[in-house]
């Protein structure tokens, strides 16, 4: 028998039993379109974070005080509390090779005010090598000037979102504000680039980081980012943070250095695993169809029984039989399949509507395993009906009327 | 070309087992044309469902040409069913959601001929039984003597060497039956085998040889002529 004569006689056996069919072919939509779906919604959280981290700018290292908990060794002794990690050991670092750029950075909250008007926002320390480290852009003026670093200046730049609060459409550079009990000069606005890291980088001010540091009165550091000199230096970076900063602190290690790398593809591999486990709980949805299409299948055949005893009569071998019906299970899913398709792009299409700014794509592995795994799923469901099928003895299956 | 020897077929009914054939010893020559007759229970559609493979006896040789048939695998079994062999059965045994050409057609998609012959085969078997009008239609747009030789154009399509009609008749009014019967004893005259079970006298006696079943067992067989 020819395949082409195989599919057309399951697919006319299908469409005989036009209702029992949709509803197959509907539950097997459902379960592909859910697989679909929920690996885009997945994959559409994987790409926001690596957007996200990559905001952060490119080969940078965070060093933050304190060490960190994984890394082992003896836990601190009672009431000891880390060394601070100061604006001098950053200026250090600096001095590297490996080393292109450093920005230390302090952070407080602090009021704003010019005029009558006040707010209370994030108030961020550092140098102008920020600018370049978090790929920044500016609206107006200038960021912060080079110069001596432990040398406060009272310039400050101001985010998008607090410039347009505080001064609305007029120009601020050259006014002076008041930040807590200092005065700056505003020399610049930050372009709209939107948040990084939970951070708004609109909604803050951002002074040198001496006078950030007499602001709050503290001569530590919040953290350092350091961006190396190229992606193969990132490691030789960490190593030669960690080394520069135990020297400095007589032989402790007390300072943790994350590479955006390692994040990144911590959670690269968190985020796929979470899009993997969330496509298999929707891939049970399938084996509900699966289940589904395994009764109706039964019913048809029993219903079928003189059909199949006359095809026996007519020089079918039960190879054939199980063939025949084992067809019908697999167009089924393929049916089911192809709707699924549709009706998942319909679903991220509304998904992608009402939140533009998460990504969900519908990666392409993502179909060709939906498909394959509905095509399974009819295929191992269908197995028992077809094989009860094969087996009916045609001269029992021809005396039923 | 048929010949049975010894051949036993016994069904286990609750606790007992019935013999629905014992000891039969049975030879058809190419081209004959036999009648079998006999009660009710006597074993006439298990005698036919065995010639036709359908069914297995349990002890006994059945050989078709020659070729022991009990040896052969269930595809070869099949494959003999399909280009020997052709079915006719009381309740006709139409697929109720094909057209009567679609019927007459099966046995070739199974056998894998190629589209276009069967197209011109089936064109030319139903308008040689008087369908051609009706080959769009299903059986239950049918009446039975149609349905009855759709389903004899079906049998013969694969053009076998024997027919194998059960109570052909059992199910149609004289004039349709009579016209079945003509049909298929025209096929026996153009050389098919043909071998009928039949309840009537009437119809048994154009048979050249009958054969008549009780119990299970050939009690008289007229012979070949
Ligand atoms: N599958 C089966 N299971 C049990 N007994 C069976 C089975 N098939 C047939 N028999 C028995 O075998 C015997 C012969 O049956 P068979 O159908 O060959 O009779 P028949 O001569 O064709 O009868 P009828 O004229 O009523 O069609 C009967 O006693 C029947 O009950
Ligand atoms: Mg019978």
């Amino acid at each position: 028998m020819k395949v082409r004569d195989i599919v057309q006689y399951s697919a006319k056996a299908l469409s005989g039993y036009s209702v029992r069919t949709l509803l197959m072919i509907l539950a097997m939509a459902i379960g592909v379109a859910s697989v679909i779906v929920l690996t885009a919604l997945g994959e559409g959280a994987r790409v926001f974070v690596t957007r996200e981290f990559s905001s952060l700018g490119t080969y940078i290292l965070i060093v933050l005080p304190g060490r960190s908990e994984t890394t082992g060794g003896p836990p601190p002794l009672l009431g000891e509390t880390p060394r601070e990690l100061t604006l001098e050991d950053a200026l250090f670092l600096a001095r590297n090779s490996v080393v292109r750029r450093v920005a230390p950075i302090t952070v407080g909250s602090a009021p704003v005010s010019w005029k009558h008007r006040e707010r209370e926002v994030t108030i961020l320390g550092s140098t102008e090598s920020l600018f370049d480290i978090r790929q920044l852009t500016m609206a107006q003026g200038r960021f912060l000037p080079a110069g001596d670093p432990t040398r406060g200046s009272g310039v400050c730049v101001l985010g998008h979102k607090l410039k347009t609060e505080i001064f609305g459409n007029q120009s601020p550079l050259g006014e002076w504000v008041r930040i807590g009990e200092r005065r700056f000069r505003i020399i610049g606005v930050l372009a709209k680039k939107g948040q990084s890291l939970g951070l708004d980088m609109g909604d803050v001010a951002i002074v040198p980081v001496a006078s950030a540091q007499a602001l709050f009165n503290t001569s530590g550091l919040f953290r350092v980012l350091v961006q190396a000199n190229g992606r193969d230096a990132i490691q030789k970076a960490k190593k030669t943070i960690l080394n520069t900063i135990r020297k400095r602190h007589e032989g402790e290690d007390d300072v943790t250095v994350i590479t955006q790398d390692a994040l990144l593809s911590t959670f690269d591999r968190i985020l796929l695993a979470m899009t993997l486990s969330v496509a298999g709980i929707a891939a049970i949805s399938l084996s509900v169809a699966g289940i589904l299409i395994m009764n109706v299948m039964l019913i048809a055949v029993s219903q079928r029984t003189t059909e199949v005893g006359l095809l026996r009569a007519i020089g079918a071998p039960s190879r054939q039989i199980l063939r025949l019906f084992l067809a019908e299970s697999a167009i089924l899913s393929l049916i089911g399949a192809a709707f699924g398709i549709m009706l998942a792009f319909l679903g991220t299409w509304a998904i992608s509507r009402g939140y533009p700014e998460f990504p969900v794509t519908v990666p392409a592995w993502a179909l060709g395993a939906a498909v394959f795994v509905a095509l399974l799923t009819g295929l191992i469901f269908g197995v028992l009906p077809a094989k009860r099928a094969a087996r009916l003895d045609p001269v029992q299956a021809l005396s039923r009327r | 070309m048929i010949r049975l020897s010894e051949i036993e077929r016994i069904f286990p009914v609750g606790g007992e087992t019935v013999h629905a054939l014992s000891d039969v010893n049975f030879t058809v020559s190419k081209g004959e044309y036999v009648a079998i007759m006999g009660p009710s229970g006597s074993g006439k559609s298990t005698l036919l469902n065995i010639i036709g493979l359908l069914d297995r006896p349990d002890k006994g040789v059945y050989s078709l040409e020659g070729l022991d048939t009990t040896e052969l695998t269930d595809d070869q079994q099949a494959s003999v069913r399909r280009n020997k062999i052709g079915f006719v059965f009381q309740f006709f045994h139409l697929i109720p959601r094909l057209s009567a050409a679609e019927n007459v057609e099966l046995p070739m998609i199974l056998a894998g001929t190629d589209p276009a012959e069967r197209k011109s085969r089936v064109l030319e078997a139903l308008s040689s039984y008087g369908l051609s009008e009706r080959m769009k239609h299903r059986p239950d747009q049918l009446s039975g003597g149609q349905r009855q030789r759709v389903a004899i154009a079906r049998a013969t399509i694969m053009r076998p060497d024997i027919v194998l009609a059960d109570e052909p008749t059992g199910n149609l009014d004289r004039s349709s039956g009579t016209e079945v019967i003509q049909i298929l004893e025209n096929l026996n005259d153009n050389g098919i085998t043909l071998m009928m079970v039949t309840h009537d006298p009437d119809l048994g006696k154009r048979a050249s040889r009958r054969v008549r079943l009780v119990d299970g067992r050939i009690s008289a067989d007229t012979g070949s002529p």
